[in-house]
């Protein structure tokens, strides 16, 4: 710094603070540059990039089986979403037609996913705003999908479970019993959810009114899943652009108008119960047959460009794979909707306190290896 | 005197102890080692309360999470925190180069120093109480509002900027709160009519002051719980430390024992403020007496006054953590909100009530 600071230049200067890249509220490596007056944000400065492992540049040197396994790592809590995301790309660009039996399970798969996903995002987001308790609650009945998820899949968290045209193996056969009395369990135990926090009335002055993001500013924005439908952005690829068997199931696309954070955190709450009931109709009903389709050993995708939207726990994921033929793809691209809905940080957060600025990233349930990929 | 002990009655005890001192030695000697005798007492009592409530506090929250809490080291976990502590005494402490190394190795001692001072005043069953003076609430107030000093000089001294968010919340509401701990204490100091703590406990002979005072008295407790837990700066107000937002708040930079003064600080905080609402309240060490009830009255006596004294502590000290475990954080323009906008008009208020009360006698 060559030129010398004045008392008034430095008193016009912001507080500047980092969060992160090692923050407890960041849920990851993200670091946030907040400018501060008091104790009020300012402006809010994401960097990201600590994560980054080139994913979309590693995948052009892979076949796409292989390329599976690499999304997992992406969105580490929604991976069954992840993986779908790629199978259901190149199924699309072969016109494969999969068997009934794997769309059902695929369905319930995802939506486990999707409550697994939930729960550890309500235990975060509640020991953001200083409830620590609600960590531990999340947790204990995650952990039973969990359980589930290893006995068909073999692992916990990035379970490589689906693969282009099908499964990676058929489920364990103690599967449907134990989905059946997950939901039974936890559609009791959903209500202690609001209970402990939805109910409470710090909570509720906590995150009423505070982060709001009107329609017409998501939309702009591209703030999707939950987040978004908390704004009243009617953006559920489930609704929209049904995959999977979303088109034959009766469910409610959760929409809050408020905008806020309390918005956003009822959004999810909702979609959990949304999720049960879509496992409840398919659960019955998953058909006999093959748990995948004929695929050729060396799976070549035709010369084009093919893309598919899903609905992860956290937004709206775009796979897109331009081919040239070949066994591996020319160019992958994924549309991380962390990183898109990162961008509306700043504008929620603008003229908040700093302890706002924590719940509404944490409304936002970032997942920071997808966003750097 | 001759040598009489009674787990009832410690007043004869105690002074045959002061007797004998004063006798065998010239009176300024019997009163330098009657202090470093109350200061070994009380330095050991402080130790093992401290270790208990650490580890009560790892069992109730873990009760109250659904978890196990610690259970290897010895039964139940039980030597769990006196190896937490050596191992804190062990640690390396870094001192940061920036820092103002003065203030920064101060700071722990004050809050430390602060918390120790208070307790002096409290007085534990009949007999036992190392200080017993005309002003013994004004006197726990005033010492007991220099911890924030410590607070302070801890997070501007750290040189990092949480710490410094951290300690200037810790100021605004250590100060805010002080008014509601004393407006409440004073509330039953009308009724009891005397700032000493013996007069206050022996007044609450015949009744207990929450029940005697019925209404304003109620309010006055519950007052005196959410401001007594904002002072000692616990959850749901711990916004001084606020993990989640500002890492560990004013005490980020401490390490090894001198992070350990600062935990070691909260917990007998935690058991002053719990001590002081069962002293003013609840009777203190004062069996539960009901009037006219002679048999009802003469059972309770026949339980030593010590075990109603922390009974009464350790049930007040649960509450606290039951509400620290359950609730979520305030925010800081909320957590003041609710001092100046609700809390302070609310004593005013019934401070007045319980004037009333007492000029026309409606009390039991």
């Amino acid at each position: 710094m060559a030129e010398i600071l004045e008392v008034k230049d430095i008193a016009q200067q912001e507080y500047l603070i980092n969060m992160g890249p090692q923050h407890p509220s960041t849920h990851g490596v993200m670091r946030l540059v907040v400018s501060l007056n008091g104790e009020i944000v300012k402006n809010v400065q994401p960097h990201c990039g600590y994560i980054h492992r080139g994913i979309e540049k590693m995948c052009e040197k892979l076949t796409y089986p292989q390329i599976i396994h690499l999304t997992d790592r992406m969105d580490y809590l929604s991976a069954h979403m992840n993986n779908a995301s790629v199978c259901l790309t190149v199924e699309k660009a072969l016109g494969i037609e999969i068997p009934e039996r794997v769309k059902y399970i695929r369905t319930i798969m995802d939506e486990l996913q999707r409550i697994a996903s939930h729960q550890l995002w309500w235990c975060a987001f509640g020991m953001d705003l200083g409830g620590l308790t609600c960590f531990f609650y999340g947790l204990r009945d995650r952990e039973p999908i969990l359980d589930i998820f290893e006995e068909s899949t073999g692992s916990r968290l990035i379970q490589s479970y689906y693969t282009p045209g099908g499964l990676m193996n058929d489920i364990h056969p103690d599967f449907q019993k134990k989905v059946k009395e997950f939901i039974k369990y936890f559609r009791k135990i959903l209500p202690e959810y609001d209970q402990l926090l939805t109910g409470n009335v710090i909570f509720q002055e906590r995150t009423k009114g505070i982060g709001i993001l009107s329609k017409e500013e998501a939309i702009n924005r591209g703030l999707t899943g939950p987040s978004g439908r908390g704004s009243g952005f009617a953006c559920d690829v489930r609704k929209r652009a049904p995959y999977h068997l979303y088109d034959k199931v009766d469910f409610k696309e959760c929409l809050y108008e408020e905008g806020d954070t309390f918005a956003r955190y009822k959004v999810r709450i909702d979609e959990m119960w949304e999720s049960m009931k879509i496992i409840e109709q398919l659960i019955d009903n998953i058909p006999e047959g093959d748990y995948t389709a004929k695929m050729k050993a060396v799976i070549k995708l035709p010369e084009g460009e093919f893309f598919q939207r899903v609905e992860t726990a956290r937004g709206e994921l775009i796979c897109f794979i331009v081919s040239d033929g070949n066994k591996n793809p020319l160019r992958v691209k994924f549309r991380s909707p962390n990183l898109i809905n990162l961008a509306s940080l700043n504008v929620m957060s603008k003229d908040f306190k700093i302890a706002d600025l924590v719940a509404i990233s944490g409304s936002l349930d970032l997942v920071i290896p997808c966003m750097d990929r | 005197m001759a040598f009489s002990f009674s787990i009832y009655d410690f007043t004869s005890f105690t002074q045959w102890i002061d007797k004998s001192l004063y006798a065998a030695m010239p009176p300024f000697w019997a009163l330098i080692v009657e202090m470093v005798i109350i200061g070994i007492v009380f330095l050991g009592f402080y130790a093992l309360l401290g270790l208990f409530l650490v580890y009560a506090e790892r069992k109730i929250c873990a009760f109250m999470q659904c978890r196990v809490g610690p259970n290897r080291v010895g039964p139940f976990g039980f030597i769990q925190t006196i190896a937490d502590l050596i191992k804190l005494l062990l640690k390396e402490l870094i001192f940061i180069k920036n820092a103002d190394k003065i203030l920064f190795n101060v700071a722990p001692f004050i809050v430390i120093i602060v918390s120790f001072l208070a307790i002096a005043a409290i007085p534990f069953a009949k007999g036992l109480h190392a200080m017993d003076f005309n002003i013994g609430v004004f006197y726990i107030m005033a010492v007991s509002s220099m911890g924030v000093i410590g607070v302070l000089l801890a997070g501007w001294s750290s040189n990092n900027k949480y710490s410094l968010i951290g300690a200037m919340r810790s100021g605004a509401q250590i100060v805010s709160y002080e008014l509601s701990v004393g407006l409440s204490l004073i509330t039953i100091v009308v009724l009891a009519g005397s700032m000493q703590l013996s007069t206050i406990v022996e007044g609450q002979r015949d009744l207990w002051f929450i029940f005697k005072g019925h209404i304003p008295a109620i309010i006055a407790f519950i007052v005196f719980l959410i401001a007594s837990t904002a002072e000692t700066n616990r959850g749901p107000f711990d916004l001084a430390e606020a993990e989640s937002e500002l890492t560990a708040g004013f005490h980020t930079e401490y390490s090894g024992i001198r992070f350990a003064f600062f935990f070691l600080a909260e917990y007998m905080n935690m058991f002053l403020v719990a001590s002081i609402a069962a002293t003013v309240f609840w009777g203190g060490w004062m069996p539960l007496h009901i009037n006219g009830f002679t048999g009802f009255n003469h059972v309770m006596d026949f339980i030593p006054p010590i075990f109603w004294f922390f009974g009464k502590s350790f049930f007040i000290m649960w509450i606290m953590m039951w509400f620290k475990w359950t609730f979520p954080r305030l925010r800081i323009d909320q957590l003041l909100t609710l001092e100046w906008k609700y809390l302070l008009p609310i004593n005013l208020v019934n401070v007045l009530l319980m004037a009333l009360i007492v000029l026309m006698g409606w009390h039991f």
